[in-house]
């Protein structure tokens, strides 16, 4: 359970940063007036969006720390035999990339009012997401033609699992990208379609990140990482 | 006092105004309202449901344990669904979604002047898929085989397997599936209550003027949104062990004779994910429980909170410490002595904060002009109760103690005392207490009085002489008890009269129930502020507030939420939306 705790050891952090600009030793009985005058204590300046957002995303991080955990606890037992990653899972990594890049593009061209280059970079980011999950079905496929079925082993069934858990996410943020990229055509408020995109991008980067991190995982580097810092540190 | 307004005089008040959802229809207000306050009462009324489902299903387990042997319909099979079901349902269909999704939407919003939730269409969709959720829950009781004997903690391997009623049905695979859409539903929830409080506060609403009751919401909400997580991985890996034969939890195991296909999993990772989720669960029950009571003993004692900023920052160790106290759930389970210690010692510094919000309690009562209304009796016999539960925590968090003790009616009676009985009090003072905010009228007083006294007597009546069956070893779990050697015929006794006693405790809660109903067209008119309370919720012009809560102006906050009995002040409560400085005035130390 250590990837979990070192996960919520920083939205501790977080958290801790956060509420000590609260002024959480302040004695509110001996106050009276308008508190809210003082900097930093009322509402965020960001977009109210954006931190529904980032608690999500602490979340979906939450929720992918605890599969990782799961791993490595299952790792450790006797009949764990891993598997050979498909090659298509790199060429797949690079269009996730692409979908990204092509996302940061389109929030870029929002704040200069490009309308133009947002919906080219909205409708790529759309056409490479698409491509990474038919990506990851075809390499589903070949894994499934090699003879790693899903119940064959503990490895290959945390395989689809977190593969599958990460396609799941993607084809959640499609709808979103969706709803955005029909207002790109239809003609949505600047500020609010820059919004949009925005949040969009956020999302898809850390998607990006977790599939990164998974990838890392099912591939194995990340337990010989842990391996390495463990050696280190004994 | 120390005046803090500005000295170029006030700004107006520059809130963004949220983009309210206007319904057109009479399904759009009542049914499919983006309103936090209907969606608040639609949350009650399904938990409120189904928890009536949860009590008959207790009054069953009481009849076979009370009187073994005379009811011939409960079966072994059907007591292990009805102990299973009582379970899942009172944690998380009923407490969780009460606090956090009844009081949550209806008093987050009015507490910390914002017109809605910031995610209305959001916070729709979050009581539909529950509804959904308790729906598959209730629809396993009519599939073949019936609901899930599992027990509440759904512990494979016995979960998926034939021996265990709805192991090799339908059972499990709802139970699992329920959960799933709870969880999803909750997070959709969970997020509007934090960013609400985060983002949509009024202005001078600092952090630190926050009611207590908000603070505890708020604290449990991060904590459910970061702990069912655990439950969510928990179930999907159950389901595909069971639904797809994979291994993940399943051992290779046999069963009546003939070979698994399961091979190798660990049933030990399935009791970390879910104590994981499991204990924070307790907290996200209780935490807002102690928001409500603090508030509750404040505004009835006519007393300010004592430690205010002591209650915030419990609240909030209680939430962190509560992620690293799970594996004492696991002592029997096996594990290295040194990660008992170590549970074992996260376990009792909970302790801390906690006694700390008991004598904070008992400080603001001292010598406070305390109203005995049926609000302040429930908060009152809510701190005996928890006290109570509390003190069997620190027996069972060691695990020498634990060990024997695990499987006895000893666990079950302190359970029950400290996060069922204990947050359920709080509940029924809570309903008591903003009932009148909610209709309009004062629930019945002398019904209020008769339920509180049959309901916290009769409770403890239940409850306390279990753990007396715990200490002489009465195991728990059993469906049979009769042919034990530690059944005594005074342990018989006492568990008739536990039985006697949860039927007259159920019958009060249908008192309580009628009283609900009753009052909504024949009670006391309540008037705007019938306890004359500070918090905002009580100062909004109509009352029930109407959709956008405040009328035109949002109110601003000029002080914090437990102005009872100021010197010098005309009232002996000072709204917190009321300009002016009160008191002796007095520089800050």
């Amino acid at each position: 359970m250590s990837v979990i705790l070192v996960f919520l050891l920083v939205i501790a952090g977080f958290a801790g940063w956060w509420l000590s600009h609260q002024r959480l030793t302040a004695k509110p009985w001996l106050e009276q007036g308008l508190a809210g005058d003082f900097v930093g204590l009322d509402r965020s300046a960001l977009p109210t969006a954006k931190i529904g957002l980032g608690v999500f995303l602490a979340v979906v991080g939450c929720l992918f720390s605890l599969f990782t955990s799961a791993y490595f606890m299952r790792m450790g037992l006797s009949d764990w035999r891993p598997l050979p990653l498909p090659r298509l899972l790199w060429l797949n990594t690079g269009v996730l990339v692409l979908s990204s890049i092509a996302l940061q593009c389109a929030v870029v061209a929002a704040r200069n009012g490009q309308i133009d280059m947002v919906r080219l970079g909205l409708a790529t980011a759309g056409l490479t997401a698409l491509a990474f999950l038919i990506g990851q079905l075809m390499a589903w496929r070949q894994m499934t033609d090699d003879g790693y079925l899903l119940s064959s082993n503990p490895a290959n069934s945390f395989f689809y699992l977190i593969t599958g858990m990460h396609g799941l996410h993607i084809l959640g943020g499609l709808v979103g990208l969706g709803r955005t990229t029909v207002g790109a055509w239809n003609g949505a408020r600047p500020e609010r379609l820059r919004l949009g995109v925005e949040l969009c991008a956020m999302y898809w980067h850390f998607l990006l990140l977790v599939w990164l991190a998974i990838f890392a995982l099912l591939a194995g580097w990340a337990a010989t990482f842990i391996d390495i810092c463990r050696q280190l540190l004994t | 006092m120390v005046d803090i307004t500005p000295a170029d005089g006030i700004p107006p008040a520059e809130v963004a105004e949220v983009e309210l959802y206007h319904p057109h229809s009479w399904w759009t207000k009542y049914v499919f309202s983006q309103d936090a306050k209907v969606i608040a009462i639609q949350y009650s009324a399904t938990a409120t449901g189904i928890g009536l489902v949860a009590l008959v299903l207790s009054w069953l387990m009481r009849l076979q344990l009370g009187f073994p042997g005379t009811f011939d319909f409960i079966t072994p099979e059907a007591y292990y669904q009805f102990i299973t079901m009582h379970g899942m349902i009172m944690v998380i269909y009923l407490l969780t979604a009460l606090f956090l999704g009844g009081f949550g939407n209806y008093l987050i919003p009015l507490m910390v002047g914002a017109r809605d939730m910031v995610f209305p269409y959001v916070n729709m969709l979050s009581y539909w898929i529950y509804l959904l959720a308790v729906l598959v829950l209730v629809s396993s009781f009519f599939a073949p085989g019936g609901p899930t004997g599992a027990g509440w903690t759904l512990y494979p391997p016995q979960a998926i397997m034939s021996g265990t009623p709805g192991g090799q049905d339908w059972g499990i695979i709802l139970m699992l599936s329920s959960l799933i859409l709870f969880i999803i539903g909750f997070t959709m929830g969970g997020l509007n209550y934090v960013v609400t409080v985060l983002q949509g506060r009024t202005r001078g609403m600092t952090m630190m003027r926050l009611p207590l009751t908000v603070w505890g919401i708020f604290t449990a909400t991060v904590m459910a949104l970061l702990a069912f997580p655990a439950l969510f991985v928990a179930c999907v890996m159950m389901l595909l062990d069971r639904a797809l034969g994979t291994s993940f939890f399943m051992p290779a195991i046999s069963e009546m004779g003939e070979q698994l296909q399961h091979n190798g999993g660990s049933p030990i990772l399935f009791q970390h994910l879910f104590w994981f989720f499991g204990h924070p669960e307790v907290y996200i029950v209780a935490l807002p429980a102690f928001g409500i009571v603090s508030d509750l003993i404040s505004t009835h004692a006519r007393k300010n909170i004592f430690g205010y900023r002591m209650m915030v920052w419990a609240i909030v160790g209680i939430g962190a410490l509560s992620f690293v106290v799970w594996a004492h759930h696991m002592y029997v389970s096996g594990m290295d002595p040194y990660f008992g210690f170590f549970f074992a010692t996260t376990t009792l510094i909970i302790a801390v904060p906690t006694a700390i919000k008991v004598y904070n309690w008992v400080l603001t009562l001292w010598r406070g002009d305390i109203h005995l209304t049926v609000p302040m009796l429930f908060a009152l016999a809510f701190i005996v109760t928890f006290v109570n539960g509390g003190l069997t925590g620190l027996f069972l968090g060691n695990v020498v103690v634990d060990v024997p003790l695990s499987d006895t009616m000893f666990v079950v009676a302190h359970f029950h005392m400290v996060m069922g009985v204990a947050p359920i009090l709080v509940v029924f003072g809570a309903i008591y207490h903003w009932y009148p905010k909610v209709t309009g009228r004062m629930l019945d007083e002398m019904l209020g009085r008769f339920h509180f006294w049959v309901t916290f007597l009769g409770a403890y009546l239940i409850f306390f002489p279990m753990h007396y069956l715990g200490l002489m070893g009465v195991p728990r779990r059993y469906a049979e008890l009769t042919d034990m050697t530690i059944m005594t015929e005074s342990a018989h006794h006492l568990n008739s009269f536990i039985s006697i006693m949860a039927f007259i405790v159920g019958f009060a809660q249908m008192v309580f129930l009628f009283n609900l109903i009753w009052s909504i067209r024949h009670g006391r008119e309540a008037g705007g502020n019938p306890w004359r309370a500070t918090t905002l919720e009580w100062q909004t012009p109509h009352t029930p507030p109407t959709h956008g809560n405040f009328g035109k102006d949002l109110p601003i906050v000029y002080r914090w939420p437990y102005d009872y009995s100021v010197p010098g002040a005309k009232e002996d409560f000072i709204p917190q939306n009321m300009p002016g400085t009160f008191g002796p005035s007095r520089e800050p130390a």
